[in-house]
């Protein structure tokens, strides 16, 4: 019978049919970051219990790390607090861990790819929803909480109910500016917040065959967003490529990885069918993030826009979105930390000042991708620009660590969430591209970034 | 599992895990004590005491272990503490058209039902518990159903067999898990 890609993973990882159409789910690769991850080692001290296949987690301190200073102690006691409970725990239960100051340290989804640990047809879970990143790779990679970590650190297994799947093919060509966070902003305000629920979506069509695995990962990281369980993208020459730049693989395995791809006559329960002309560069107005509109329109021209998220936005309905004074510009996170992003914010701001009013954040997602951009110089370019290049972690993403954006600031945000009081309480979140953000730094007002291009 | 009590309606679609736990609080390494900063910002007003217009602090809702929620609760982020400070505060049933995956499966986990109903009766149930903050509203995990007595209001709900018996007996998925690990061994060495 014909299946998709996600069909032939997932059955290739049932452990075990529990009765009633749950499945056990056998996990290859477990990530685990400080938030998530103290109670489920408790959870394994009460239990007695070691963890069971240490050798397939790997942990990194990313959500409660400073941006600024790594080299000194982390000033906040519950912060330092987590970030020392995790170096104890995989001291103890034998996990790698790659902690503040190490080479490898960074996002967790940006590491795992980056380090060769994340690789096509793997089962993978992380305490974190966007977790769904990794799906870029042609994997099933999905969010779990701390119940479940403690799960698959005590069994390397979950107990799962089938989601259904969803094929979201974008055709054509992209226009002028458009990036993959534009195009997943667009899918997600076709499809809104709640649009993909109980399903795991396939990306599908040229769009995203031509995408570099920077860019899929764009794209896979703000599935959750729709609400979806996770979402993948076929396997490819561009994803081998970029897995044998970084680690040994054999050729049967390739070949073995190429066969997972979804079957030419594979049902999937629902498909949407999008054209690429229709994409323009978007950001979001609201406090979700499927209120995407185009930097021409007016915050009315969002379908999805709520009273109470223009209250909590000050907007008015018919305020053009354009004009929009700007306060902040982060540039990061695990959407949109990866260096591509740091050289097309280089290109585009290189030989230009940021306007005085607003603070820029850049902060890379690892040290890997910091070393790069340093390499690249393009460090220098941020500091010209009046940029502060930070080192990696989450940051103003999601206003746990030192780098919250203050009460009513406007933020123009390259992250995933523009949630009330994601960045800040009482911070006001614009999501955007990462070409999108930089127009904005130069112009302090919320820019379209084609008026850069050439 | 049985319960009968009042509700507390927050009939708002997509209230994410931010707005019941924003991230500030995730930084314990227990799970012990979330319910007072579940719903942090719409509850309190900026000194600290509580919003007088937040239904959570309705004296008349007093004690509700039922919550109604919008459509699309609890997404965003995967972080169990939300499951926790919705449990911690005393909720024991949350009921909406649909839940986010991840969240529900926290719930679960945490003892807290999450009930998934039809638009209709969800805007019925709402609208009645915001006009009459006294209703209660029962219901059976045995006999998987919620209805309001008083007015022969009853409908039925789905759940699976596996969760229904974890709640109801109290079987811990992971001690299931736990003594699954021969198996788990077995398939990787099949594999």
């Amino acid at each position: 019978m014909s299946r998709t890609l996600f069909d032939k993973i997932w059955d290739s990882h049932v452990v075990k049919h529990v009765a009633d159409g749950l499945d056990v789910l056998y996990i290859d690769q477990h990530f685990l970051h400080e938030v998530t991850s103290p109670q489920a080692f408790d959870g394994l001290r009460k239990r007695g219990i070691e963890v069971f296949r240490p050798k397939q987690c790997v942990a990194t301190a990313d959500h409660n790390v400073p941006t600024k200073n790594q080299d000194q102690p982390i000033k906040d006691p519950l912060s330092a607090n987590q970030v020392n409970s995790l170096i104890k725990n995989c001291e103890e239960f034998g996990i790698e861990l790659y902690g503040i100051g190490h080479e490898n340290q960074g996002i967790v989804h940006i590491i795992g790819p980056d380090l060769g640990i994340t690789q096509p047809g793997m089962t993978i879970v992380c305490g974190d929803s966007h977790t769904s990143t990794h799906g870029a790779f042609g994997t099933i990679a999905f969010g779990i909480g701390t119940s479940q970590v403690e799960q698959v650190l005590a069994a390397q297994s979950l107990v799962l109910s089938r989601p259904k799947t969803m094929n979201i093919e974008v055709s054509g060509q992209l226009n002028k500016g458009v990036t993959a966070k534009d195009v997943v902003l667009y899918i997600i305000a076709q499809l809104g917040a709640e649009g993909a629920t109980g399903y795991f979506v396939e990306y599908s069509g040229e769009v995203f065959r031509n995408f570099t695995m920077d860019e899929r990962m764009t794209v896979c990281n703000m599935s959750i967003e729709m609400g979806a369980r996770g979402g993948l993208v076929g396997i490819d020459q561009t994803t081998i490529d970029y897995v044998t730049s970084r680690v040994d693989i054999s050729k049967q395995k390739i070949s073995s990885w190429l066969s997972l791809n979804t079957d030419e006559d594979a049902v999937f329960d629902k498909t949407v069918q999008l054209d690429a002309a229709d994409i323009y560069p978007l950001v979001t107005c609201g406090t979700a993030p499927d209120t995407g509109i185009r930097l021409t329109d007016r915050v009315s021209d969002s379908k999805h826009i709520t009273k109470k998220a223009l209250g909590y936005m000050q907007f008015e309905q018919d305020d053009q979105i354009s004009d929009q004074s700007v306060d902040y510009v982060f540039i990061g996170s695990c959407t949109n930390g990866r260096i591509e992003d740091l050289r097309a914010v280089a290109n585009l701001v290189k030989g230009r000042k940021k306007a005085d009013h607003v603070n820029v954040w850049v902060v890379p997602g690892s040290m890997k991708v910091r070393s790069q951009a340093i390499e690249e110089r393009l460090d220098k370019i941020f500091e010209d620009s009046g940029f502060e290049f930070r080192e990696p972690g989450c940051s103003a993403c999601l206003a746990m660590n030192e780098d919250k954006i203050p009460e009513g600031s406007l933020c123009v945000s390259t992250s995933n969430r523009n949630f009330e009081g994601r960045q800040g309480e009482g911070a006001r979140t614009v999501l955007a591209s990462p070409l999108t953000a930089a127009a904005s730094a130069i112009t302090g007002k919320i820019t379209d970034p084609t008026l850069f291009l050439n | 599992m049985e319960i009968q009590s009042k509700a507390i309606p927050l009939p708002l679609d997509n209230i994410d895990t931010d707005q019941i736990i924003p991230a500030r609080f995730l930084k314990q390494t227990d799970r012990l004590g979330y319910g007072k900063n579940l719903f942090f910002a719409w509850r309190y007003l900026p000194d600290g005491t509580p919003n007088p217009d937040f239904e959570l602090n309705n004296p008349a809702r007093k004690e509700a272990k039922i919550l109604i929620a919008g459509n699309n609760f609890g997404c965003g982020s995967s972080r169990e503490h939300a499951a926790w400070a919705v449990a911690d505060y005393g909720f024991r049933v949350i009921l909406s058209t649909q839940f986010a995956d991840i969240f529900k499966g926290n719930a679960y986990n945490n003892g807290l039902l999450p009930i998934e109903l039809d638009e209709r009766f969800i805007s019925d149930i709402t609208q009645l518990v915001l006009n009459q903050p006294e209703t209660e509203i029962e219901v059976s995990l045995q006999h998987q159903l919620v209805k309001v007595s008083t007015l022969n209001l009853e409908t039925s709900f789905h759940i699976s067999p596996f969760k229904k018996e974890c709640l109801l007996n109290g079987v811990d998925e992971t001690d299931y898990l736990i003594n699954l690990r021969d198996q788990v061994e077995q398939f990787e060495q099949q594999r």
